[in-house]
């Protein structure tokens, strides 16, 4: 029926099952073991940055502050050497970034500038964390229950299934490799959701309208066929996704460079997923042509459209 | 015939885009750095010869205005960037002293012809303008106990004048009231006349220990009521204090059931905001106790100043919610003071007390709601609590000379700064209950300009490199893909304009994001018409299939997305609620364009003529 080549995807799938279950230890393992590094947003605390005209010492910073009676001050620097940001604890006081910029000013010849002065309370950060996770859920759940209604319940099993790989394996990158998980990581992670939902649709969707008119074949044959006519497409839309989430992470600063990386991530994961896991998740559920027929139409008019 | 839109879909097309052009066009219009004057008293008009002295004075200064102009809220001076605007507001609040509010502000530059259409630019978040953001809680305990002391002198009287005798009427520290009596008929009877009165009662009788007791709690919607109007008063407060402050453009919000968010914009001293928006200071006006008083009447408080004590009467003559209106001054030593205007009943009530006090002293107390932070360990866990107390000190003790009524002074303060913060409390009104800050941010304006920057150059560069790509991988098609992506961007401005939604850094990226995946709609159409020329299809009916074939999957796939954005928009809080708005509308106006906006280009170039070939 079409002269596009058909790649077989599927004669691929015990492989590629294997490699989405190592990634799921590894993420998993490593949330259990090492967590998540997260940042100011959800553990409270205070965050400070101060821009300086020279790069400084950071030793000497260090040592200024711990004379000064803040210990629990961990200094970085942030993006660039003259910029230089300074954690500490919950305990706080209003004037704490006037207070810390203070004691740097002293014996220092150049002029700093207060450039961020950050502070959550425990309290908030402990019930962002918490909502945060029931966001993810909600989202999982509506999207299962809206895919249910659209599809079927197979399809939404799949796809819910390869939504949960990617939010874990990219909740692994993050906790691997200890980066910052702030709350612009979080809003990557529903963005990632969508993105790979989106995907996942588009290739069910394929699916179901090849089920419908390939009668004589067998499931994974439909698959591998489906797969290579959307291969094009998927392709197109990460590759420019992923252009502009490379502009966005070189370009677009500190500020955001979590939040780049966690979607960058989450559509590699998010294409491969709607690939393999989406798919390999509908062949072992066993999916079969009775399950989107749909019954009231009668026999005539789907025999027409055969090819 | 195929392929072809009829007219009135074409130029209703273009009227949407025509509209959306026109709403997106103030966003090329950056704001000017202002100054904003406006007076503190009714007295202290802005007008034209005001404002021509301070642009001579600025002039002297050598620091150039751009213009000068009177508003509805007073007077706006206009500078060429923020440096030479916070130069002005020193020079220009020097020279005014504190009859005027000097606020830093952003003048619009729009067209007058557009703002009249109600077109004007997208506000900037904190995050790229500068300024600071609280998030403030409200103690709903003390909110509550509170009126429960309300309460219990209340029922007092109610059982006095009903010659009920009691033994004691307790305010528990569980949040509940116990009534002490010594016979179980005079306790029934007093149940009765409280339920009678009191319908947000729950009223429990108990014998124990030889004595009769009722307990009282409050029904849950009585203690809601009480909290809704704690943080309501909290707001009323909040919102005249920032005003007093002159910021421009404020926020003062509700969050949540006890939070209340404050934003603040381009405000540069955060310490002192800080400090007048979370005082929780009140007055208590009190006669210094007579030296043969009863000790239960009398409480001994340290002064605030000086290291010493006084003993003052329990009774309170007025508080600061009498105040109408304070204002700072020097009196004849140069000393600093606050002169006080009382409401009627305030005055009334001063009024007679004092009547019969001349030659005592009368005292005043400044009351001050403070918590500490404690850290301690439990169970091996870093806990910090907080607890809450209140600081009563004495700022003034002065011999009473004549019978005081509407209008009188305190003196005996620190300093002008004491005085003049003192003066703005009373303005603005005492909080209903305390307020504790959970969370603060302050951005520095050099690090706001910084993002917009960043920000604006990987919005272009991610543009440019998917406008290359679609043009390579497509060719003609793409030309109009990208003629659509451009006019998505023009619409996702618009829409974000009319909305007055704020425009932080990740709303920068979710345009960013909306971007690379608003191509995706026409990649899905135009691949679906490549299938179909390649399964043997004539052109003009392999543009229509793949249009009409893409169209559901295209539905399902942005729905499911918007479901995402909604969730994200609902759980999350400023900045992330940002990008939530961006990648909604991003998804809606990206339909418009891919589908209608696409169709009718594709349409224009091929339609309704034979072809035997796409460029695709």
């Amino acid at each position: 029926m079409t002269t596009e080549k058909i790649y077989n995807f599927m004669g691929l799938r015990k492989i590629a099952a294997a490699f989405s279950i190592t990634l799921l230890l590894i993420s998993v393992g490593s949330l259990a073991v090492n967590g998540l590094k997260f940042g100011l947003d959800f553990t409270g605390g205070s965050l400070i940055e101060v821009g300086y005209q020279q790069e400084p010492d950071l030793n000497g910073i260090r040592d200024k502050l711990k004379n000064a009676g803040y210990e629990d001050a961990i200094v970085q620097t942030f993006g660039s050497p003259v910029d230089i940001l300074i954690r500490m604890g919950v305990a706080h006081d209003p004037k704490l970034g006037d207070m810390v910029l203070q004691t740097l000013q002293s014996g220092e010849t150049q002029e700093l500038t207060l450039r961020r002065n950050e502070y959550v309370g425990a309290q908030v950060g402990e019930e962002l964390r918490e909502q945060g996770g029931l966001g993810m859920l909600l989202a999982l759940f509506m999207v299962m229950v809206y895919v249910a209604f659209r599809f079927q319940l197979k399809f939404s099993i799949g796809a819910v299934t390869a939504l949960a790989h990617d939010v874990l394996i990219v909740l692994g990158f993050f906790s691997v490799l200890q980066l910052d998980f702030d709350l612009t990581v979080l809003a990557a992670i529903l963005a990632v959701i969508g993105y790979s939902l989106n995907d996942t649709i588009v290739v069910s969707d394929r699916i179901r309208e090849n089920f419908r008119r390939m009668r004589k074949s067998e499931p994974i044959e439909i698959m591998n066929v489906s797969l290579s006519q959307t291969l094009g497409r998927t392709l197109v839309t990460s590759l420019t996704t992923l252009l502009v989430l490379v502009a966005l992470a070189v370009f677009g600063g500190e500020m955001i460079f979590g939040f780049a990386v966690a979607l960058l991530v989450g559509v590699f994961i998010g294409t491969y997923s709607s690939i393999y896991v989406a798919a390999n998740i509908l062949i072992m559920l066993g999916i079969c042509k009775e399950d989107l027929i749909p019954p009231e139409k009668p026999d005539g008019d789907e025999i027409d459209e055969m090819p | 015939m195929l392929n072809k839109y009829p007219l009135w879909k074409n130029a209703l097309i273009v009227l949407v885009l025509l509209v959306c052009g026109l709403y997106a066009a103030p966003n090329l219009f950056p704001d000017d750095y202002a100054v904003q004057l406006s007076g503190t008293r009714e007295s202290n008009v802005v007008n034209q010869p005001l404002l021509d002295q301070m642009t001579e004075v600025l002039q002297q200064a050598n620091i150039s205005v751009k213009g000068e102009e009177l508003t509805e809220q007073g007077g706006l001076i206009r500078f060429k960037d923020s440096r030479t605007q916070l130069e002005a507001k020193e020079v220009i609040s020097r020279t005014l002293g504190d009859k005027y509010i000097v606020a830093l502000n952003l003048a619009p530059t729009t067209p007058e012809w557009l703002r009249s259409i109600g077109a004007g630019p997208m506000k900037l978040g904190l995050d790229l303008r500068g300024g600071v953001h609280f998030l403030l809680e409200v103690d709903m305990v003390s909110a509550v106990a509170q009126r429960l002391d309300v309460y219990v002198s209340e029922i007092k009287t109610k059982l006095r004048t009903e010659k009920l005798r009691y033994r004691s009427v307790e305010h528990r520290e569980d949040g509940s009231l116990e009534l002490k009596f010594s016979a179980a008929d005079v306790r029934d009877r007093a149940a009765t006349l409280l339920r009678k009165d009191y319908s947000e009662f729950l009223i429990n009788t108990e014998d124990r220990d030889d004595a009769f007791y009722l307990s009282i709690t409050l029904v849950e919607s009585k203690v809601r009521e009480i909290e809704d109007y704690a943080i309501k008063q909290n707001l009323t407060t909040l919102r005249n204090r920032v005003n007093e402050l002159g910021v421009a453009e404020p926020l003062v919000q509700r969050q949540g059931r006890n939070r209340i968010v404050v934003q603040l914009p381009g405000i540069q001293d955060a310490a002192a905001a800080k400090r007048i928006i979370g005082k929780t200071a009140n007055l208590e006006f009190r006669l210094e106790a007579k030296t043969d008083a009863p000790r239960v009447t009398t409480e001994t408080y340290e002064f605030r100043n000086e290291n010493r004590e006084a003993t003052l009467e329990k009774d309170v003559i007025i508080t600061g919610s009498s105040v109408s209106n304070a204002q700072s001054s020097f009196d004849e030593n140069g000393q600093p003071q606050v002169n006080i205007t009382l409401d009627a009943k305030g005055g009334q009530l001063m009024n007679r007390t004092t009547r019969n006090a001349i030659k005592r002293r009368m005292a005043v107390l400044f009351v001050e709601h403070k918590s500490r932070t404690l850290s301690e360990t439990v169970d091996g866990e870093q806990v910090t609590k907080r607890i809450p107390y209140v600081e009563k000190k004495i700022i003034s003790l002065a011999t009473i000379q004549s019978v005081l009524g509407n209008q009188f002074r305190i003196t005996g303060l620190d300093s002008a700064t004491e005085s003049s913060e003192l003066a703005l409390l009373l303005r603005a009104g005492a909080l209903a209950a305390p307020i504790y800050f959970v969370e603060e941010r302050t951005v520095g304006p050099s690090l706001g300009e910084q993002n917009i920057e960043l920000g604006m150059m990987s919005v272009q560069i991610g543009f440019a490199l998917v406008l290359l790509f679609m043009l390579a991988y497509y060719r003609v098609f793409g030309l109009l893909a990208n003629i659509a992506l451009t006019l998505n961007l023009v619409m996702l401005l618009a829409v974000m304009s009319i909305l007055s939604a704020t425009l932080t850094l990740p709303g920068i990226a979710g345009i960013v994001l909306t971007v690379g995946m608003a191509v995706d709609a026409n990649v899905l159409i135009f691949s679906r018409i490549r299938e179909e020329l390649k399964n043997g299809m004539p052109p003009q009916s392999a543009i229509n299939a793949g249009f009409d074939r893409a169209f559901s999957t295209i539905f399902d796939a942005n729905i499911t997305t918007l479901l995402a954005a909604v969730i994200l928009f609902a759980m999350g809080s400023g900045p992330v609620k940002g990008f939530a708005i961006t990648l909604s509308v991003g998804i809606l106006t990206s339909m418009f364009t891919a589908i209608m906006v696409t169709r009718m280009l594709v349409n224009l170039t091929y339609g309704g003529r034979t072809l035997k070939k796409l460029s695709i």
